[in-house]
Formats: structure tokens, C-alpha cells, sequence
């Protein structure tokens, strides 16, 4: 017994000698959601992570000094991203923190990071995490507000003007919803029908029904992601609604193509860059960056490359750009050159900071996809 | 008309599915008095499995399916033999939790191995759907709905019929009179763990082509399926096909009718009102005997 606990607080002791030993480094933390119901966000996110991290250290590191992560899974619960998110400043007194796979997660942990004055740049897509901006937060990935501007944009080149709602009960998909909701009439667009489903809903033929008995609808809106929007595509085919229908950048994953099979021809979606990579022409100057990142994670990781995974691609080399530029890890400079930040090409287009737009992407940054023959495809 | 035609092929879609979930529950239930929450689980492996293999060209449907059942028969088993006979317990509060904690673990295994990402399995039949006078049906809702009265049918059969089934009904109405003629409970309740992962592996199959599925579906459909049992009453075979078909209906129509937002709060009124009125479930009868 006494040997046993003698053995115990000799590994203990070795294991704090060895963490002590990395404190010279730049420590960065990040919180994502690997397991749980958003795991789909999370785990492409930490594998992205681990590999961008890995090799960014064998090529030198930020100047020089390794770059240690420390990783949480939230398991999808933002209460867990709130614990770690201190913990992460408290015990393991990160430099700066990335993470944050759901709006949800995100909002819980900022208020962390704003009163440790530590630099945060969040995966995730909710508008209220840089609308008001907040000194420390900093977040690139494209918002909700972004799709549904972009969607409502390629309807009006259309002439679209009477549409319906169809969305999902999660976070993401009830805010996309209430942003859609709120910009329509500034596109001239009447929203005639605004539809639900539970999670995991099986059949939305009740709802899409509904919805096909509007007279003059023009197209469907169907902002949600996960599994909500295979079952949608595949009961809007069957019941033989012909409108266009459009899905939320969020809903673009592989999972997504095989599941729809031949029944996602023709859905519109606002697409990030990184999904159609390989059939961009090569004068494109985003190019390079979609199509290094796309091969080393499919290498990696054995997986197709998705949207997320770009995310937090993009943000931690955001965060490496800007400890390099601040010339170290000092809290306050690498926050002021994150918002200094001009040009910076990544997976979700062309990042410019300033200090009203933490944001830092337009809509530009957005390409209006489709399917075709089972892959995505430029649609404009 | 055509509305209503629709609401009601959809409604029976569904419904079917949470029937399928349902009479596992109630196999379990009846012959050894546990909840086995992990139910869902099985059902999710049966399609998980299968669908992985699939996407991933790994066998034909042959394969992956004879692989998916084996699998999840085997888990059921393995609940019984090393989490709930372990226990040595009879509480089935220990026992549920027992189970919960089962199905975290198949949860876990399932996307540590197996993936996060959803998957379908494709339609048995083609075409997907066929049209009768303006209402859409999929054929695949047929195979389910199908599928789901043969289960039902031939564990009828299996209870009624054969040595083995007249034990497990011995077990569950008098465990210990039952052990007075030679019959061991424990194997009989084993067997049960194995029949009804083996139900809920097939449901998984039939189903999946309509419902998709990923390592954490087996929860929600656990929450149906039980609410589909519940309402039915554990007593009789078609008990949880009713208490099934019913909560789909309703949810369609609800959702047809009324308002999609609260489709899921109908179910539940319904619910209510049969446990304040006939907690037994519907067909839930006197409950003498148990199967």
C-alpha cells in the first residue's frame, strides 16, 4: 500500500517536473466539442488542431519557441467550456486560447477571456460573439447573418420574393432562422411559412406539405445542420416540390452528399471556398491555401476535408501570424496585431481585422454551391 | 384529402419505427423486469454498423448486415452477462441505471471506432417511392412497416410455440416456480438480452434507410420507443405497435394541422392523459401475467 502510494507521488512529481519544463513555450489553449451532439463541429476541429500544431513546430515554431496545446473536449456542453475555459487561464495559464465549436460554447467562455485579457479567437458561427466587438475576441469563421444575406442576395438576382422557413430546434438553426427572418424584407422577401422539426425527426413531409400548399412560393430555406437537412432535401424530392431549395453553409459536409444521394442534385447552398478547391482555375489567389490544407488533413486524418475543420485551420493560423508579427506571446501585442491583421488568406477567404470588425470576411468570402452528379459544384 | 392521405402515410412511417424500438423494451421488461434503456443503442448499432460498412465498400449488404445483427446480438448478451447479472441485484432502479450506463459505453465505442459523422443505408427497393393518386409513400416505409408486423408476429410464434418461449413466459409470470420445474431464469433472461438486440439490430436495418443514423441516435429513439411502449401498455404484442403508430400519427397530424413547433407536445398530452386514466397503457390489461 505504502509502496503503491510511494510510486503514485513519484509519477505525480515527474509528470509536474515535465509540465514545468514546457513553460518556455507558447502555450495556446482551445476548447472544442469532439464529443457530444456537436462532435461533428469538434473532432474535424482537433484533428485540424493537432496536425496544424505539429507542423508548425517541426518548421520552427513561433520564433522560435514550440507551441504547446492544451486540448478540452466540452463534450457539446457549454457549462464544461466555461469550467475549462478558467481552468485554461488559472491552471494551465495559456497565451491565448482558440476554440469554442457552437455559439453557445463561444458566448459562455468569453467573459473568461475578457477579464483574464487573454487574446481568443472562436471557431464558431453566431453573429453575437463579434457583434458588439469585444477587445479580446476575435472571430473569422462566416456568420449566420452571412448566409442568410447571401442566400437572400442570389434570390433577389432571381426575382425570388416569396419564400418558407424550414429549420431545425438547435442553436444554430433557431438563430439563422430569427436572422433570415429579420433581414427578408430589406431583400424585398416575404417569408410566408416559417416550419419546424425536432432533432433527430426521421420524416418532414408534415411540414414540407404544408409548405407546398402555399400559393406562389418560390423557394425553400432550409437553415440547419447535422442530419436535419439530409432528411429535409430527401423528403422535398419525394414530395415533389420544385422550387429551389437552399441549405445553411453548415449543412456542406460529406456525411451530407451520402446521405442525400441522388436526391441533393440541384440544392443550393452558400458555400465556403474549401469544398470545390480542386475545380477553382489556378490564377484563383486563394487556391493554394484551400488545396494544402485540403491534402495535408486528408492525408492526415483519411477523412474528406470539411468547412469546420477549415475553421480551426484558419484561426490558429491566424493566432501563429499574429504571435509572429507581436514578435512573442505577449497578451496585449499579439491581441493588438490579431486586430491589425490585413490580408491574411485563409480557408474562409481573405481576413481583414480592424478595430470595429473582429469578423474580418465579407460576403464575398461566400460561393453560391449546388450539387452535381454527386459533388459539390460552382453554381453562379 | 390528399393532405390528409399524406399525414397519414407519414404519420404510420414513423410510427412504425418507434414500434419497432417498443416491443424490444417490452421483451426485456416483461421476462425480467428491467428497463433496458441501451434498447435504442441496439438499434442504432444495427444500423450503424451495417451503414459504415457500406459507405466504406467494406462487403456487400449480405455481409454488412449479418455483421450488424451479430454484433449487436452479441452486445445484448454482453449486457446481460457482464453488467446486469454481475449486479446481483433485483432493484430496477439499479438496473435501469445499470443500462444508461450501457448505453454510454456503446455510445462511446461506437464513435471512438466507428466515427461522429451520420450514415444512411440505401433504399432496399427501388424506386424510392411510388405515388397513389397524388400521395407519396417510400417504399422503404413499406419494408418497416412490414418488417415490424413480422417481428411482431413471429415472436408471438416464438413465445407460444416453442420450448424455449413457454420458458421465458414461465420465467417472467413466477420466477421462482419456474426454477421448481428446471428452468434457469438467468439463461431464459439472457436469451431475452439476445432477442430483443436482435429485434432491435433488424429494426435498426429496415430503418435506417429512412431515418439515417449516428453513434448518439439510440437516445432519442429510446425516448420514443419507450413513450410508444408506455402508451401501448407492456402487456400484449400489439401493444407497442399501437402505442408506436399512435405517437407517430399524432405527431404528423400535429404537425400537419396545427403547428410544427409543438408537434412533440400532442404526443405528450396523449400520454398524460392515458396514465391519468389507465396507467397501465392501453392494452395494458390487468397485468396478471406479464408476457
Amino acid at each position: 500500500m505504502k509502496r503503491t502510494t510511494l510510486l503514485t507521488a513519484g509519477i505525480v512529481m515527474a509528470t509536474l517536473l515535465s509540465a514545468h519544463a514546457a513553460v518556455a513555450d507558447v502555450k495556446i489553449g482551445a476548447v472544442v466539442s469532439s464529443t457530444g451532439p456537436a462532435s461533428f463541429l469538434g473532432e474535424p476541429q482537433r484533428q485540424a488542431l493537432e496536425l496544424y500544431v505539429k507542423k508548425i513546430n517541426e518548421s520552427g515554431g513561433v520564433n522560435g519557441e514550440k507551441i504547446q496545446l492544451i486540448i478540452y473536449d466540452d463534450g457539446s456542453d457549454a457549462n464544461a467550456s466555461r469550467t475549462f475555459a478558467t481552468r485554461l487561464i488559472e491552471e494551465d495559464k495559456v497565451d491565448a486560447v482558440l476554440g469554442g465549436s457552437g455559439t453557445g460554447n463561444s458566448l459562455a467562455m468569453i467573459p473568461v477571456f475578457e477579464d483574464a485579457q487573454t487574446p481568443y479567437v472562436s471557431f464558431s458561427g453566431g453573429v453575437e460573439i463579434i457583434n458588439p466587438v469585444r477587445k479580446w475576441v476575435f472571430k473569422p469563421p462566416h456568420t449566420d447573418l452571412m448566409a442568410c444575406e447571401k442566400i437572400f442576395t442570389d434570390m433577389k438576382r432571381k426575382n425570388i420574393t416569396k419564400i418558407a422557413l424550414i429549420s431545425g430546434q438547435g442553436g444554430f438553426a433557431k438563430s439563422m432562422a430569427k436572422q433570415c427572418k429579420e433581414i427578408s424584407s430589406k431583400y424585398g422577401i416575404t417569408v410566408a411559412a416559417d416550419e419546424s422539426y425536432g432533432p433527430r425527426d426521421s420524416d418532414v413531409s408534415p411540414q414540407l406539405n404544408r409548405i407546398k400548399a402555399i400559393d406562389g412560393l418560390q423557394a425553400v430555406v432550409n437553415p440547419d445542420i447535422g442530419q436535419g437537412p439530409a432528411v429535409v432535401t430527401r423528403n422535398f424530392r419525394q414530395l415533389g416540390l420544385s422550387v429551389p431549395l437552399y441549405l445553411s453553409h453548415a449543412a456542406a459536409t460529406s456525411g451530407y452528399l451520402q446521405a442525400v444521394g441522388p436526391s441533393g442534385e440541384g440544392i443550393l447552398i452558400p458555400g465556403p471556398s474549401l469544398l470545390i478547391a480542386h475545380k477553382l482555375p489556378d490564377s484563383d489567389k486563394q487556391k493554394p491555401i484551400l488545396m494544402s490544407f485540403k491534402t495535408s488533413f486528408e492525408a492526415a486524418t483519411g477523412k474528406q476535408v470539411d468547412t469546420f475543420a477549415g475553421y480551426a485551420h484558419d484561426c490558429f493560423l491566424l493566432l501563429v501570424d499574429a504571435m509572429k508579427r507581436a514578435g512573442g506571446k505577449n497578451k496585449a501585442k499579439v491581441r493588438d496585431a490579431l486586430e491589425a491583421t490585413k490580408g491574411f488568406m485563409g480557408t474562409v477567404g481573405e481576413i481583414n481585422m480592424s478595430p470595429t470588425d473582429h469578423l474580418g470576411i465579407g460576403l464575398d468570402s461566400f460561393r453560391m454551391l449546388t450539387v452535381k452528379n454527386g459533388n459539390w459544384e460552382l453554381a453562379e | 384529402m390528399t393532405t390528409f392521405a399524406q399525414l397519414l402515410v407519414s404519420g404510420i412511417t414513423v410510427g412504425a419505427i418507434y414500434a419497432l424500438v417498443a416491443i424490444g423494451f417490452t421483451l426485456v421488461y416483461r421476462a425480467s423486469d428491467v428497463f433496458n434503456l441501451a434498447q435504442g443503442e441496439f438499434f442504432m448499432l444495427g444500423g450503424m454498423i451495417a451503414g459504415v460498412m457500406l459507405v466504406g465498400n467494406a462487403g456487400g449488404p449480405g455481409l454488412a448486415s449479418i455483421s450488424s445483427i451479430a454484433v449487436t446480438v452479441a452486445a445484448g448478451i454482453g449486457l446481460y452477462i457482464f453488467c446486469i447479472r454481475p449486479a446481483k441485484t433485483t432493484n430496477p432502479v439499479q438496473l435501469l441505471i445499470i443500462t444508461i450506463g450501457a448505453s454510454v459505453l456503446i455510445r462511446g465505442l461506437v464513435s471512438a471506432t466507428l466515427g461522429k459523422d451520420f450514415v444512411r443505408i440505401p433504399n432496399f427497393f427501388s424506386p424510392e417511392i411510388v405515388t397513389v393518386s397524388g400521395v407519396v409513400i417510400q417504399t422503404q416505409a413499406m419494408v418497416v412497416i412490414l418488417g415490424a408486423a413480422i417481428i411482431i408476429g413471429a415472436l408471438w410464434l416464438f413465445l407460444s410455440g416453442t420450448a424455449v418461449g413457454k420458458a421465458i413466459v414461465a420465467v417472467a409470470s413466477n420466477d421462482m416456480a419456474s426454477r421448481l420445474v428446471g428452468i434457469n431464469p438467468a439463461v431464459m433472461i439472457c436469451v431475452c438480452f439476445g432477442i430483443s438486440a436482435l429485434i432491435g439490430a433488424i429494426g435498426g436495418l429496415i430503418a435506417t434507410p429512412i431515418t439515417m443514423t449516428s453513434y448518439d441516435a439510440g437516445t432519442m429513439l429510446a425516448v420514443k420507443g419507450f413513450a410508444a411502449a408506455m402508451l401501448g401498455g407492456m402487456g400484449t404484442p400489439a401493444g407497442p405497435l399501437f402505442g408506436g403508430l399512435m405517437i407517430g400519427l399524432l405527431e404528423a397530424f400535429g404537425a400537419g394541422y396545427l403547428s410544427s413547433t409543438y408537434k412533440d407536445v400532442f404526443a405528450l398530452v396523449v400520454m398524460l392523459l392515458v396514465f391519468a386514466f389507465k396507467p397501465q397503457g392501453i392494452f395494458g390489461g390487468q397485468n396478471v401475467q406479464r408476457v
